[in-house]
Parts: structure tokens; C-alpha cells; sequence
């Protein structure tokens, strides 16, 4: 009975890296199955469903104030300029561009992220996960694609919502408490914005769903021991995700407006 | 038709805690194996990696020729296909009903239709005495329920090989016996491989045609039952009588200290004890015969001379009673009884 060899401790960072592997490894899997036959459409709509289905109303409520918080601050900067015609447009902008992005990631990360990580680890723990591998189904394919790409729709849809919810709030605002005309605000609109605006800020709550997705499904798939571990991830994942998401969003916008000239005046 | 499991060298560590060490055993074709071994020294982690659900670091798992530690991904899968694994809490799908649990493989990897599964599937219920909950959801039945359960999916695509982790843990006496009965009958029809990681006794005298036991990091033996049923090893020994006095402690190995108390107070190991062993179960008459006994006794006549002289006799007398199937009949019926 000769002593087993004792490990080495490994390198201080190694362990993230590692994370930061695998992470990368499940997305690279996620995208390749995604075009596996049979593709699990229940799943898909259920999780569709039920993402949905938590995340329009508070959406819609976080836009509202948020909205006129950007119409109320962009107004007042803007008639500083002696520039009134123009705030309309501008406040519709910044939500389009800004705004938008910045609640679905929240809304994305938070609701949708932390239900599926929850949903996720408990399911490892009670080791349903592996009972899947043993017969020779994949999760990854049966449970995480699915999750993914409902995560991606709601996404883009929420997306598309608030966008509507927040130029008609910004329209509401602007005529009603800024004494503004339709007309100045439609045409300032028409001025400043351009398609492009409409597609990158879709682009990036697509984006937002893959990682947003990816990422709690990571932190699901591997809880560290029982019940409690559950919890852990499922706060880890949120803080996660919400980090990366905020620094894609910064990246994206930088692109964005290095490769697509502003339309100008 | 069951297909050999062959492990070699097997070594697993979890961060810096070893686990086991340079297992290495063969599960012939279509015979039933036990696993013994106490609480935590890792039998769970040994089914898992047979199964590839657990890496080992080092050594290998070949099942028809892939080793299920090293291949790539896609045909380890591919070889999952023949296994069943009955996990030790059952590990049944919380969203979904027992019915659904159970169709859960059929639906996966078979085109047999509604009505057919049905079938399948209400049979294998009855078969662990589940018949009229399949409508139940995993979170409303009992734990013992959860395990049959379990065991019923597992079966539900006639696997080459079958994998038991604890079957017996929370099932009362006599269900134990039903299932020890189950599984032999299972083995009869199917001729499937079949593995059992159990503390239970009586699974352990009935049912096995071989016997390990993992200790201490280490497979102690594998070989057929006799040799483990005989053996003067002391871990085995104080395993097989349930004794305090031995190797085995509360945590997994006594110090000197405990040793020392423990003969202060008379519990010391005392001259090994002749212990008899009971006839392997039949299958329920009626059933064919299992086919793996005559592999088996080709096989173990074949090793006889490498055997110990205690386990040579009792194979030998095991043999014999086997040619007189009109002595053995009796018994076997008061073992299954039991
Ligand atoms: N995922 C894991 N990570 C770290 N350690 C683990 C893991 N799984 C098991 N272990 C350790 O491996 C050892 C063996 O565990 P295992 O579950 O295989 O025991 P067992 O023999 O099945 O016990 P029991 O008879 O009580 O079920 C334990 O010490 C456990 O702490
Ligand atoms: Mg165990």
C-alpha cells in the first residue's frame, strides 16, 4: 500500500483560467449544437415562455422612469444649448442606444440568468444531469441550447419593447411637461437617428441573450457541493454576467460608433 | 447478451484526497459482481467512472473496445447506450412524472410508439411494485419508492450492462429480498452484466457470482464469491460479521488510540469464525436458466489452482451442488425465503 502521490498545489490564477476554458468551451459547444436534430422545441418554448413571461412587466417598469429621467436630464441640458427642437431626438437616442441595452442586460442577467442557473444547479445536485449523460443525452444539447436561445429571443424581443416603451415615454414627456411639439419631435427624431441605431442596439441584446445564457447555464452546471453551493452560483452568476455584460456593452458601443459615422446635421 | 467491463489501473484523487488507488478488476460477461466496502471509501466514484461520469487521472475502463476514461466525447456517449445506472437517490427527473421518468430512454433513443411505451413502461413498474403511481411526481413518493423507481428506469432499454449503486439503502427487509430476487431474475433473462455496490449482507451472500471490496484507498480482493466469503483478511472478516473489533473504525481508519481503548474494553478481534456460505439465488422457476453460470464455472474451474485452499473447497462443493440441482432446489427456495 504505497502512499499516493500528493499532488503539487498549483499556480495562484490557474484556477480562473481554467474557468475562463471551460466557459469558453460550453459556448463553443452551445453554438455547435444548436444545429443538432432533434432540436427540443418543447423546451425551447416552455423556457421561452416562462423567461418571457417574468421579465415584460418589470421591463416595461423600469423603462418607464428611466425614460424620463433621460427625457427630463437630455431636455434641460439640450435648452442650455438653445437647442429645444433637437432634445426629442437626442432623449430617443440615448434610450435606443443606451438605455435599451442597459435594462435587458439587467433584466436578462438578473431574471432570466438566475432563474436558469437556479434551475440548472439544483438539477446537477440532484444529479438529473448526470442521469442524462448516462443515457447517452447530452444537457447540453437537451437543456442549455434550448435555454440559450429562448434567452436570446427574449432578449431582442425585450429589446424591441423597450425601445417602443421608451420613445413613447420620451414623446409623452417632451410634449407634456417640456411643452414641446410633435412635429419638432418627429422631425428631431427623424434628424438624428438613423437604421443602424435600431440594428446594433438588436445586435447587442442578441449578444447579451448568448452571453447572459452561457453563463448562467456555466455556473449551473458545476455548484460546489449541495444546497448552499445552489445559492452561491446562483449570486455568483448574477454579478457575473452583469460585470461582462457592462464591459461588452462598452466595447460594442465603441465599435459602433468608430465604424458607423454619426448622421450629423 | 452481456458485454465484459474490464478496468485496469484505475486512479482517482478529488483536488489532494486519493480516493482509490491502481484498481483493477475484470466484471465477466453477463455474470453478477458485488461491490462491498465501507461509507465513503468511494464505490459511488467508482460506478461513476466506469460509466465516464467521473475522469480517473490515471488507467483505463474498456467497454467493446472504448475506454470510457479517455475516448473522445462522442463515443463515450455512443457506449453509454448500454448501460443502465441506478443511481444511489434515484436521480429521477423532478419536472417529470414516474410514467415520464421511466419513457424518458425510450423516447430518447428508440421510434417505438406511444401505445408500445406505454407497454414498456407500465411493465417495468410493476416489476418493482410501482404499478398505479406512474402518475406521481418524483417529489411525492418516498424514497425507497424513488430508488425502485430508479431501478425501472434503468431496465427500460434491456441494457448489456447494469450498474447498482446501493440498491438495498431504504428499502425495508423484505422488499430487499424481492429485489435481490429481481435482480437475479433480470440477469436470467437478459444475461446482462451486472454490478452492485451494496452493505447489505444478504445481497452480498445471495445474489453475487463475484466479490470485491474496495478499502483504504485499495480494491482488497475480486474474485469469485468464495474467495471473499473465506476470506482471513481482516477488514473482509470484520465486514462480513459486522463486528466493531478490526480494521474498519467510525471514521475510515482507527489509530492506535482506539485500538488500544477498544482491547481495554474486550473488543479485540478474536480467532477467525467459520462462516457458512449460503447458496447463490435461483432464478424464479419458470424463468430460463442464467446462461453466465456456465461461463462462470468454465472460468473459476479454470483458476482453481490460483485460488486460496479455503475458497478452492467451497467452489469445489459449490460445483458439486450445482450437478445436483434436486439437492440445490430446496435450499434455494429457503434462501429466496429468507
Ligand atoms: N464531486 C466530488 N468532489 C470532491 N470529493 C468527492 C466528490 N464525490 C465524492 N467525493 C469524495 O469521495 C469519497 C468517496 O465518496 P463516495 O460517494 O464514492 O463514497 P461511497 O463509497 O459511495 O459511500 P456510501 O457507501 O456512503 O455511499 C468521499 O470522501 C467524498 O468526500
Ligand atoms: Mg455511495
Amino acid at each position: 500500500m504505497s502512499a499516493p502521490p500528493v499532488p503539487r498545489r498549483p499556480l495562484p490564477g490557474l484556477g480562473v483560467l481554467r474557468e475562463i476554458g471551460h466557459l469558453f468551451a460550453l459556448a463553443v459547444s452551445v453554438l455547435r449544437l444548436i444545429f443538432k436534430r432533434p432540436f427540443q422545441w418543447r423546451e425551447f418554448v416552455e423556457q421561452f415562455w416562462f423567461i418571457a413571461s417574468v421579465t415584460i412587466l418589470p421591463a416595461m417598469l423600469v423603462t418607464i422612469p428611466f425614460g424620463a429621467v433621460i427625457a427630463l436630464q437630455v431636455g434641460s441640458l439640450i435648452e442650455q444649448f438653445g437647442a429645444q427642437s433637437f432634445s426629442g431626438g437626442a432623449s430617443v437616442l440615448v434610450i435606443i442606444q443606451q438605455a435599451s441595452p442597459l435594462i435587458v442586460s439587467l433584466l436578462i442577467s438578473g431574471v432570466a440568468g438566475s432563474a436558469i442557473c437556479a434551475d440548472l444547479a439544483s438539477r446537477t445536485t440532484r444529479e438529473e444531469l448526470d442521469a442524462m449523460r448516462v443515457m447517452g443525452v447530452s444537457p447540453v444539447q437537451r437543456l442549455v441550447v434550448p435555454r440559450v436561445l429562448a434567452v436570446m429571443l427574449v432578449g431582442v424581443l425585450l429589446n424591441g419593447l423597450v425601445s417602443v416603451v421608451g420613445i413613447l415615454g420620451g414623446y409623452f414627456f417632451n410634449i407634456v411637461m417640456q411643452n414641446g411639439t410633435p412635429g419638432a419631435y418627429v422631425a428631431s427624431f427623424s434628424a438624428l437617428a438613423q437604421l443602424p441605431d435600431l440594428y446594433i442596439s438588436e445586435f447587442k441584446a442578441l449578444i447579451f441573450g448568448f452571453i447572459a445564457g452561457v453563463v448562467a447555464a456555466y455556473r449551473g452546471l458545476n455548484p460546489k457541493g449541495g444546497p448552499k453551493g445552489v445559492g452561491d452560483v446562483v449570486n455568483q452568476s448574477v454579478v457575473f454576467t452583469f460585470l461582462i455584460l457592462f464591459f461588452v456593452n462598452m466595447v460594442l458601443t465603441a465599435v459602433y460608433l468608430q465604424l458607423v459615422p454619426p448622421k450629423g446635421l | 447478451m452481456g458485454v465484459e467491463v474490464v478496468v485496469e489501473g484505475l486512479t482517482k484523487s478529488f483536488g489532494r484526497q486519493n480516493i482509490w488507488q491502481d484498481v483493477t478488476l475484470t466484471l465477466p460477461r453477463g455474470e453478477v459482481s458485488v461491490m462491498l466496502g465501507p461509507s465513503g471509501t468511494g464505490k459511488t466514484v467508482f460506478l461513476k467512472s466506469i460509466v465516464g461520469l467521473v475522469r480517473p487521472e490515471q488507467g483505463h475502463v474498456f467497454i467493446d473496445g472504448v475506454d470510457m476514461v479517455n475516448s473522445r466525447e462522442r463515443d463515450v456517449y455512443e457506449a453509454r447506450k448500454l448501460f443502465g445506472l441506478m443511481f444511489q437517490d434515484g436521480a429521477l427527473f423532478g419536472s417529470l412524472s414516474l410514467f415520464d421518468n421511466v419513457a424518458f430512454p425510450l423516447r430518447e433513443h428508440t421510434r417505438k410508439k406511444e401505445t408500445e411505451i406505454r407497454r414498456v413502461v407500465m411493465e417495468r413498474l410493476e416489476l418493482v411494485g410501482l404499478a398505479g403511481a406512474e402518475k406521481k411526481l418524483p417529489g411525492e413518493i418516498s424514497g425507497g419508492m424513488r430508488k425502485r423507481v430508479g431501478l425501472a428506469r434503468a431496465l427500460v432499454l434491456d441494457p448489456q450492462i447494469i450498474l447498482c449503486d446501493e440498491p438495498d439503502s431504504g428499502l425495508d427487509p423484505v422488499r430487499t429480498s424481492y429485489l435481490s430476487q429481481l435482480l437475479i431474475d433480470i440477469n436470467a433473462e437478459i444475461d446482462a452484466t451486472m454490478l452492485i455496490v451494496t452493505h447489505n449482507l444478504d445481497i452480498a451472500a445471495t445474489v453475487p457470482d463475484n466479490m470485491g471490496m474496495l478499502f483504504r484507498r485499495n480494491l482488497v480482493t475480486f474474485g469469485p464469491r468464495e474467495v471473499l466469503l473465506t476470506s482471513q483478511e481482516p477488514v473482509v472478516e470484520q465486514f462480513l460479521t459486522a463486528r466493531r473489533a478490526g480494521p474498519i473504525g467510525m471514521s475510515e481508519e482507527k489509530d492506535q488510540a482506539t485500538l488500544d481503548l477498544e482491547a481495554a474494553h474486550g473488543i479485540i478481534a478474536g480467532p477467525a469464525t467459520e462462516r457458512t456460505i449460503v447458496p447463490q439465488l435461483a432464478p424464479t422457476p419458470g424463468l430460463p436458466e442464467r446462461q453466465a453460470v456456465r461461463r462462470r464455472r468454465e472460468r473459476v474451474q479454470g483458476m482453481l489452482h490460483d485460488l486460496p485452499p479455503a475458497a478452492r473447497r467451497a467452489v469445489e462443493a459449490s460445483l458439486r451442488e450445482q450437478d445436483a440441482p434436486t439437492l440445490a432446489a430446496p435450499r434455494v427456495v429457503r434462501g429466496a425465503a429468507t
